[in-house]
């Protein structure tokens, strides 16, 4: 039993003054993803059935590289922000916080590995 | 926190069927949630037949004519009938609305209604709007001024005054809080639409001078950002507001003082 007014409970901890960064980050990448996806998706589109010598040697390309390497990594930001945002809707308390984590070390790890997939075949 | 069950004690059962109005040839079949706090049951969903021969054109005249005619203990909230107060919202036909101004030829088949989604109920139709009431007061709905007050009056101009039509109009009805998933979700922290949409009139209001201070208030990943323009708040006002497109332009104030 609390005896908290309704204006108490409404209040809340107050605001936390941030939320803003988060937005502008969702809306420049997912910008920057309209812009570097379908490129991506054509270059990959071009590769399917080719011979694995053929595939290495487009993604060894300094430019697919890049490009491929801005997909990985504006694509996992992008999708942990999101991610975070969704948990943030539909969980609470510590499993709010545990599967945050676990979503962002999801993000990083996937990020790490194709980047370094990127180096072994571009380099 | 998502709740995709009902709690138990608030799982529906069948109700009372009425007897039909004896007589009548335009009969029209109602069925309409019932729950009493004092009865200690599930809440049940009865069902009215009305005869529309001497019954109004809106639901709201036919939840009257219940109450008067069938069932007294039928229990809603009404007051002006002209969709003016914003007391008579409830969910008809699947749709968050007011029971005044929503005429009956707009529904299919039977007329279902219950109380506004996700919100405790009081009795039957009425919703606890407690904490909805609680949060329009925190974004403080009034002018906040910091020079001393003018002789005769804070002066605006017509175009300034025009840029608060869509907003003022608002009669706090909670029909778009409750259709808002985030509302449903986080309304513990969530402002939820119509909170929005008045913190966005003073805010964007020529003579208030706290403009800094309620975007200070208002910047929270939950208060604010749980909107994600989902727009259920937008299709179902009665009055035809947009409290998504005013969410969108805090969040734009939000960003140009940042970037
Ligand atoms: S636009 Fe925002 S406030 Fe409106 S229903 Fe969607 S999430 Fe809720
Ligand atoms: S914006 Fe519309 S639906 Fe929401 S409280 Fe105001 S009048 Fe009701
Ligand atoms: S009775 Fe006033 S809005 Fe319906």
């Amino acid at each position: 039993m609390r005896f908290l007014t309704d204006r108490k409970r409404a209040e809340g901890k107050g605001a936390a003054h941030a939320g803003t960064g988060h937005h502008w980050h969702m809306i420049v990448s997912g910008v920057g993803l309209a812009l570097v996806v379908p490129a991506f998706l054509y270059i990959f589109g071009s590769t399917l059935g080719q011979g694995r010598d053929a595939v290495l040697e487009t993604f060894a390309h300094p430019a697919v590289a890049i490009l491929s390497g801005l997909v990985v990594v504006v694509g996992m930001q992008h999708f942990r922000s999101g991610v975070q945002t969704l948990l943030e809707d539909y969980t609470h308390g510590s499993t709010r916080k545990v599967t945050i984590v676990l979503a962002t070390a999801l993000s990083y790890a996937i990020m790490a590995t194709g980047l370094f997939a990127l180096a072994k075949i571009a380099l | 926190m998502v709740e995709l069950a009902l709690p138990k004690n608030s799982r529906m059962t069948r109700g009372k069927t009425w007897p039909k109005p004896e007589g009548a040839g335009n009969i029209r079949k109602f069925q309409i949630y019932r729950w009493n706090p004092d009865d200690g049951e599930n809440p049940r969903v009865d069902t009215y037949f009305v005869d529309m021969d001497t019954c109004g054109p809106m639901v709201l005249d036919a939840l009257i004519k219940i109450k008067t005619e069938i069932d007294p203990t039928l229990t809603f909230r009404r007051s002006c009938r002209e969709g003016i107060c914003g007391s008579c919202a409830m969910n008809i036909d699947g749709i968050n609305t007011l029971a005044c101004i929503y005429g009956m030829d707009e529904v299919k088949g039977d007329v279902k209604i219950y109380p506004l989604p996700h919100m405790p109920v009081v009795k039957d139709l009425i919703p606890d709007l407690t904490h909805f009431y609680a949060q329009h007061a925190s974004i403080m709905p009034w002018l906040e001024t910091k020079t001393n007050a003018p002789a005769k009056e804070w002066k605006q101009s017509i175009e300034d005054r025009e840029k608060l039509d869509g907003l003022y109009e608002c009669v706090m009805c909670a029909c778009c809080s409750t259709a808002c998933p985030s509302y449903w979700w986080n309304g513990d922290k969530y402002l939820g639409p119509a909170a929005l949409l008045h913190a966005y009139r003073w805010i964007i209001d020529s003579r208030d001078e706290a403009t800094g201070e309620r975007l200070d208030d208002l910047e929270d990943p939950f208060k604010l950002y749980r909107c994600h323009t989902i727009m259920n708040c937008t299709k179902t006002c009665p009055k035809g507001l947009n409290p998504a497109k005013a969410i969108s332009k805090i969040k734009k104030m939000m960003v140009e003082r940042t970037v």
